[in-house]
C-alpha cells in the first residue's frame, strides 16, 4: 500500500506522521501538496496541523484547495483516507465526514494522553483491533468538540459509524473522561461508505516504543495488512 | 515638554556623546536608531561589564555569546543550538501577545543559526493568583499566548517552570527558551563576507507595530503603562511556520544562497542591519521604499524601527535572489532586496533617492556607553538573615505538608503545560513534569541529524533564593538546574541564562546583579558549564503611587545535557516496592532559610541559606549520569521547593498509579526541619532491591554520601516514623488531589 501525506501550509504533523509511515511501517509514502490535483496513492493521510493558520475556522481554507477537491473526488470513488486532528475538521468542512468540531467546552487547548475505547472492528482501519478494547493515544487540540445534530448522530450511532469514543482506562464511557465535552464522546468516526476516517488523536505519537507508547500501531496495521 | 532624546529613553549625557561620535545633530531617524541600539535591552549597558565574568569556553562549545544563539557539539553529526530570552515588559501590557512574540522571537533566533527549533520551554513569574485576579489574568492570557504560537507553528513547549511570587505582580516575567538542531559544520552566523552582497527581507509585511519596543523594555512601569500597548508586538505564528519551511527548504536544497541571517527583533530593520554589519565588519546601505509594508503611508522612521513579527534578513549573492524569491513566493512570503553591504564603516538609509539616516556603525552597535554601575548591599539583607528558625513554633506536620502542598508554587504544573503541545515533533521523549524534559533529536528531512543521543533541558530560577542571598542564590540556581538534568541521567553541557532584575540605577538593585552573576559564574566554573547565549532583562519596576516595587532578583537558567542513550533515560518518579535512599550533601543540618515551607506555614521569607558545596554538587551530578548509564536506579527526583517530603510524595505519583511509602528516619533535628529543609545538593532516588548491594558500593566508591530512608509501596499510604515514633501517616492518594487539581481551583 502507497501513502501520500497531505500537506497544507500550516499544516505540523506532516513530517511526524510521514517519519512512521517510512520508518515504522517501512512503507511507500510521499508528500501530497495543497497546489497538487493528482493523487497516485492507496491512502491519503490528512494529518494534524494548523493548516492555513486556522483562519475562519480549523480546516475552513485547506477544504476550498485543489488538493481538497483532488481527495474528495479519491474518496468519492472509494480511495482511503484518514484525516487526523486537523485532517478530521478539514474532512467535516469538506463534507466527507458529518458533523462539525467546534471549541472545546473548556475553551483550553488540551493536550494529554486519553484512552479510546474501539467501538466498530468492521472496518478498513479498525480491523486488527478488537470491539470493546481500549487503547491510549494522545490528543492536542483547541477545537476537537464533536458536534452533529440529533437526528445525524442517531444515525452515526446506528450504522456503527462511531470507531472511537473516550473513555476511562477500563472502557468506561462517561463525561469525566471526555476530554473535549464531544456528543456521545465521540473521538473518531468513519462516513458511510467505510472509506474515510476521521480522529482527534494522534496515531503517529503512539506508533514507537521510545517514545513510551505503540498502542496506535494496530490502527496502521489495519491499514496495511488488509 | 520632554526633550527629544528623553521620549527615545535616552539620557542627556548619552546625547550629548552621540553627537560627539557622529560629529553632528542626530535627526529624528538616526536618534530613533540610537534610541532602540543604545537601550538597555540591546546593548547591556549596564551589565555588560559583570557579564563578562561567566565561563564562555569548552572543547565542545562551537559558538558562545554574542551570535544570535550559542551552540554546542553533540556528537560529529549534530550539533545544538540554544538559547533563553526575556518578553517580560511586553507580556504584563498584553499578555497573549507578548507572550506569543516572545515565543516567536526565540524561534527566529534559532532559525537563524540555521538550526531547526525542536524544543521549546519557558520560565514563568506571576504574583501569587490565590490573591490577584490581575495575576490570574496574567497567568491565563501568557499561557495562551505561549501555546497559541508554539502549537501552530509545530514546536513542542517540553517544559519549564513556574512560580508565584508577590515581587512579581505588576513586573510578570515571561522567558522563552528555544532549541534546535544542526548538521554538524553547517551553522549560519549573522555575517556577510564582502561587500555588495545583497540584503534579502523575507517574511511578513511591515506594519507599524511594536515601534519603540526596545526602548518600552528598557524602562521601569509607572502609572502610563497602559499607554504603552501600542509598542507591543503582534505574532502571527502561521507566517512563523511558513518562514522556518521556507528558511529550511533553502538550508537544504541550496544552502550557499543564505550566506548569513538576521532575525529582525529590537530595533527592527536598524537593528538587525547595523548588527549584521558591525559583525561583518562591513558598511550597509538600505533602500526603505522597497521593504514590503502592511500600512500606507509609514515613514522612514516607522519602517526602520518597527518590530513587526516573522521577518528575517539573509545576506545573499546577487544570482541567487531570483532563487530565494521563488521560495518565498512558494510560500506566500513578501520578500525583496533591501539593500547591500559596502565597503567601511557607515550605516545608510534612503528613502526614494533621500538620505534619511546617515552612522556610523560602530557608534551605534559597539559605542554605547558602558556603564560601571555602583553598587551597595542592600539594608533588607542584615534584617532577612537575621532570623533563628529554633524559635518557630511546632507544627501539625499534616496541616503543613498539606498547606505546602497546595501552594501554588508546588502544585502540579498540569494546567499549564496541557496547554502546550508537548508532542508535535515526535521528538519528546519524556514528557513535561519530571526534573527535566528529554527529547530526542531527529529530523526526517536531514537524515544526517540523528544521533542515539538524546538532549536533557531543564528551567531553574528560584528567586526568593536569590534576594535572600543574590551570590550564595546564584550559586544554587546554576547547580539546581544541571542537578535536574543529571536525574534524568544526562551529563549537563552547557547553560543560557536570562538575567531578571530591577532598576540597575539603584545601587541595591546592582549589588543583586552583581552578586548574582559571580555566584552563577563561580557556579559554572566549578561545575564546568560555560554560559553560550543568554538575556537580560533590567528595569522590572513598578513606580506608583510613591511606592517601589522591584521583583525579586530572577536569573532563570536552562542547562542542557546529553545522554548517551535516548532510551535510556532516569524518569523523576519512584517504583513500588523499591528502596528509597537519599544522597549528596545529607550532612549539614536541615535549614530551613528561604524554604515554601517557611513561607506557606509561617508566612515569613527569611533565614541565612546555607552556602552551597559546589565539589560535592559536582560529584553528585557526575554520579547521576552513571547511576542511569548502569541502570542502578529506577527513578530520581532532586530536593527543592517543598523539601524531601515532596520529593518523596512527588515521586510516588507515578503516572496514573499513586505509589505509598514507609520513611523511617533516624535524626535529632526537628522533624519538620527535615522534612521540609531545601537544603541543594540533594536527590532521593529509588532502588531496586535486588540492585541495593552493587548501589551502595557504586556510591561508596564515589564519595558520594548516601542514608536510606525506606521503601516504596503499592498501597498509597504513607507512613512517615522518627526513631521508632510515627510522626506522620497520610493517604497518598488524598494529597494527590489536592496536588493534581489545585492550579485548576485557582485559575478554572
Amino acid at each position: 500500500m502507497k501513502f501520500g501525506v497531505a500537506v497544507f501550509p500550516g499544516s505540523n504533523c506532516d513530517y511526524d506522521t510521514f517519519y512512521v509511515i517510512d520508518e515504522i511501517l517501512n512503507k511507500p509514502v510521499k508528500f501530497l501538496y495543497w497546489e497538487d490535483r493528482n493523487i497516485d496513492v492507496d491512502c491519503v493521510v490528512i494529518p494534524g496541523g494548523f493548516s492555513f493558520g486556522d483562519y475562519l475556522r480549523p480546516g475552513a481554507l485547506a477544504s476550498k484547495t485543489p488538493l481538497a477537491e483532488a481527495i474528495y473526488n479519491f474518496a468519492q470513488k472509494g480511495g482511503l483516507v484518514v484525516g487526523i486532528c486537523n485532517g478530521f475538521q478539514i474532512l467535516t468542512e469538506m463534507h466527507l465526514l458529518p458533523g462539525v468540531l467546534i471549541p472545546n467546552k473548556q475553551l483550553k487547548f488540551v493536550c494529554k494522553p486519553v484512552y479510546l475505547r474501539v467501538e466498530n472492528e468492521n472496518t478498513p482501519f479498525t480491523r486488527k483491533l478488537e470491539r470493546g478494547s481500549v487503547i491510549k493515544i494522545p490528543i492536542a487540540h483547541h477545537d476537537g468538540n464533536f458536534y452533529a445534530p440529533p437526528g445525524e448522530l442517531k444515525k452515526l450511532e446506528e450504522n456503527g459509524q462511531v470507531l472511537l469514543r473516550y473513555c476511562s482506562p477500563e472502557g468506561e464511557v462517561s463525561s469525566p473522561y471526555n476530554p473535549n465535552g464531544s456528543a456521545n464522546n465521540i473521538a473518531g468516526i468513519v462516513n458511510k461508505g467505510g472509506n474515510v476516517f476521521g480522529l482527534m488523536p494522534h496515531p503517529e505519537r503512539a506508533s514507537e516504543n521510545e517514545l513510551g507508547n505503540n498502542s496506535a500501531l494496530f490502527i496502521w496495521y489495519s491499514l496495511i495488512e488488509g | 515638554m520632554e526633550k527629544p532624546w528623553q521620549q527615545q529613553g535616552l539620557t542627556e549625557e548619552e546625547y550629548r556623546l552621540i553627537k560627539e561620535l557622529i560629529k553632528k545633530e542626530p535627526n529624528e531617524v538616526e536618534l530613533g536608531i540610537f534610541g532602540a541600539l543604545w537601550s538597555e535591552h540591546c546593548s547591556y549597558k549596564s551589565s555588560r561589564k559583570h557579564l563578562r565574568k561567566f565561563p564562555t569556553k569548552a572543547p565542545w562549545v562551537v559558538q558562545g555569546p554574542g551570535e544570535n544563539a550559542g551552540v554546542v557539539e553533540v556528537d560529529e553529526n549534530v550539533w545544538v543550538a540554544f538559547k533563553i530570552e526575556s518578553h517580560n515588559h511586553p507580556s504584563f501590557i498584553e499578555p497573549f501577545h507578548g507572550a506569543a512574540t516572545g515565543v516567536g522571537g526565540i524561534i527566529r533566533d534559532i532559525l537563524s543559526m540555521g538550526a531547526r527549533p525542536i524544543a521549546l520551554t519557558d520560565s514563568l513569574r506571576f504574583g501569587d493568583i490565590r490573591k490577584e485576579a490581575k495575576s490570574r489574568g496574567l497567568n491565563k492570557g501568557v499561557v495562551k499566548g505561549i501555546g497559541g504560537y508554539g502549537n501552530p507553528v509545530g514546536i513542542p513547549t517540553v517544559g519549564g517552570d513556574t512560580f508565584y511570587e508577590d515581587s512579581y505582580v505588576t513586573n510578570p516575567l515571561v522567558n522563552a527558551f528555544c532549541l534546535g538542531v544542526i548538521p554538524a559544520g553547517k551553522m549560519k552566523r549573522a555575517r556577510a563576507t564582502r561587500p555588495g552582497q545583497v540584503l534579502f527581507l523575507i517574511g511578513s509585511q511591515t506594519g507599524r507595530d511594536g515601534i519603540k519596543g526596545a526602548v518600552m523594555a528598557s524602562a521601569q512601569f509607572g502609572e502610563d503603562t497602559e499607554e504603552k500597548r501600542p509598542n507591543v508586538q503582534i505574532g502571527d505564528p502561521f507566517f512563523g511556520k511558513k518562514l522556518i519551511e521556507a528558511i529550511w527548504e533553502v538550508l537544504t536544497e541550496k544552502p550557499e544562497a543564505i550566506v548569513g541571517m538576521q532575525d529582525l527583533g529590537a530595533g527592527g530593520l536598524a537593528g538587525s542591519a547595523s548588527e549584521l554589519a558591525s559583525k561583518s565588519g562591513l558598511g550597509v546601505e538600505l533602500y526603505l521604499e522597497n521593504v514590503p509594508l502592511r500600512e500606507e503611508g509609514m515613514t522612514p522612521y516607522e519602517i526602520l524601527l518597527s518590530e513587526s513579527q516573522e521577518r528575517m534578513l539573509i545576506v545573499t549573492e546577487e544570482e541567487l535572489v531570483p532563487y530565494l524569491k521563488k521560495v518565498a513566493q512558494k510560500w506566500h512570503l513578501a520578500c525583496a532586496v533591501i539593500g547591500k553591504t559596502t565597503e567601511g564603516d557607515r550605516f545608510k538609509a534612503y528613502y526614494k533617492g533621500r538620505l534619511v539616516a546617515d552612522l556610523p556603525v560602530s557608534a551605534i552597535v559597539d559605542q554605547a556607553p558602558v556603564y560601571d554601575r555602583p553598587y551597595k548591599e542592600p539594608e533588607y539583607l542584615k534584617e532577612v538573615k537575621n532570623f533563628d528558625q529554633n524559635t518557630l513554633p511546632e507544627v501539625n506536620l499534616k496541616e503543613a505538608l498539606l498547606k505546602v502542598i497546595s501552594s501554588p508554587n508546588v502544585a502540579n504544573k498540569r494546567w499549564i503545560y496541557e496547554q502546550y503541545d508537548y508532542q508535535v515533533g515526535t521528538n519528546t521523549v519524556y514528557t513535561p513534569g519530571g526534573d527535566a524534559a528529554v527529547v530526542r533529536l531527529k529530523w526526517k528531512l536531514r537524515p544526517e541529524i540523528y544521533t542515539e543521543k538524546g538532549i536533557a533541558i531543564s528551567n531553574d530560577g528560584n528567586g526568593r533564593i536569590v534576594y535572600l542571598d543574590p551570590y550564595k542564590g546564584g550559586k544554587w540556581v546554576v547547580a539546581e538546574a544541571c542537578r535536574n538534568v543529571a536525574c534524568v541521567g544526562a551529563k549537563p553541557l552547557a547553560i543560557t541564562d536570562n538575567l531578571n532584575f530591577g532598576n540597575p540605577e539603584r545601587p541595591e538593585i546592582m549589588y543583586q546583579l552583581v552578586k548574582a552573576i559571580e555566584g552563577m559564574a563561580q557556579a559554572c566554573e566549578e561545575l564546568n558549564v560555560p554560559v553560550i547565549s543568554g538575556n537580560v532583562s533590567l528595569y522590572n519596576e513598578t513606580v506608583s503611587g510613591g511606592e517601589i516595587r522591584n521583583i525579586y532578583p530572577t536569573p532563570v537558567v536552562v542547562a542542557v545535557g546529553v545522554l548517551e542513550d535516548y532510551t535510556n533515560y532516569t524518569p523523576s518518579v519512584f517504583k513500588s516496592n523499591n528502596i528509597l535512599y537519599l544522597i549528596g550533601d545529607i550532612e549539614k543540618s536541615s535549614f530551613v532559610a528561604g524554604s515554601e515551607y517557611l513561607k506557606e506555614v509561617h508566612g515569613l521569607v527569611k533565614g541565612d541559606i546555607p552556602d552551597l558545596d559546589l565539589k560535592e554538587e559536582k560529584r553528585l551530578i557526575e554520579t547521576l549520569v552513571e547511576l542511569n548509564n548502569k541502570r542502578l536506579i529506577t527513578g530520581a527526583h532532586d530536593i527543592s521547593l517543598g523539601g524531601l517530603i515532596v520529593t518523596v510524595l512527588e515521586g510516588l505519583f507515578n503516572g496514573e498509579t499513586t505509589l505509598g511509602a514507609n520513611l523511617e528516619l533516624y535524626t535529632d533535628e526537628r522533624i519538620d526541619f527535615f522534612l521540609f529543609s531545601e537544603n541543594p545538593t540533594r536527590v532521593v532516588v529509588s532502588v531496586d532491591p535486588e540492585k541495593e548491594a552493587e548501589f551502595e558500593e557504586f556510591l561508596n566508591s564515589k564519595g558520594v554520601k548516601w542514608l536510606k530512608i525506606g521503601t516504596t509501596l503499592e498501597e498509597p499510604i504513607l507512613r512517615v516514623t522518627n526513631n521508632g515514633e510515627n510522626v506522620l501517616e497520610i493517604n497518598t492518594e488524598e494529597v494527590r488531589r489536592v496536588y493534581d487539581r489545585r492550579l485548576e481551583e485557582i485559575l478554572g
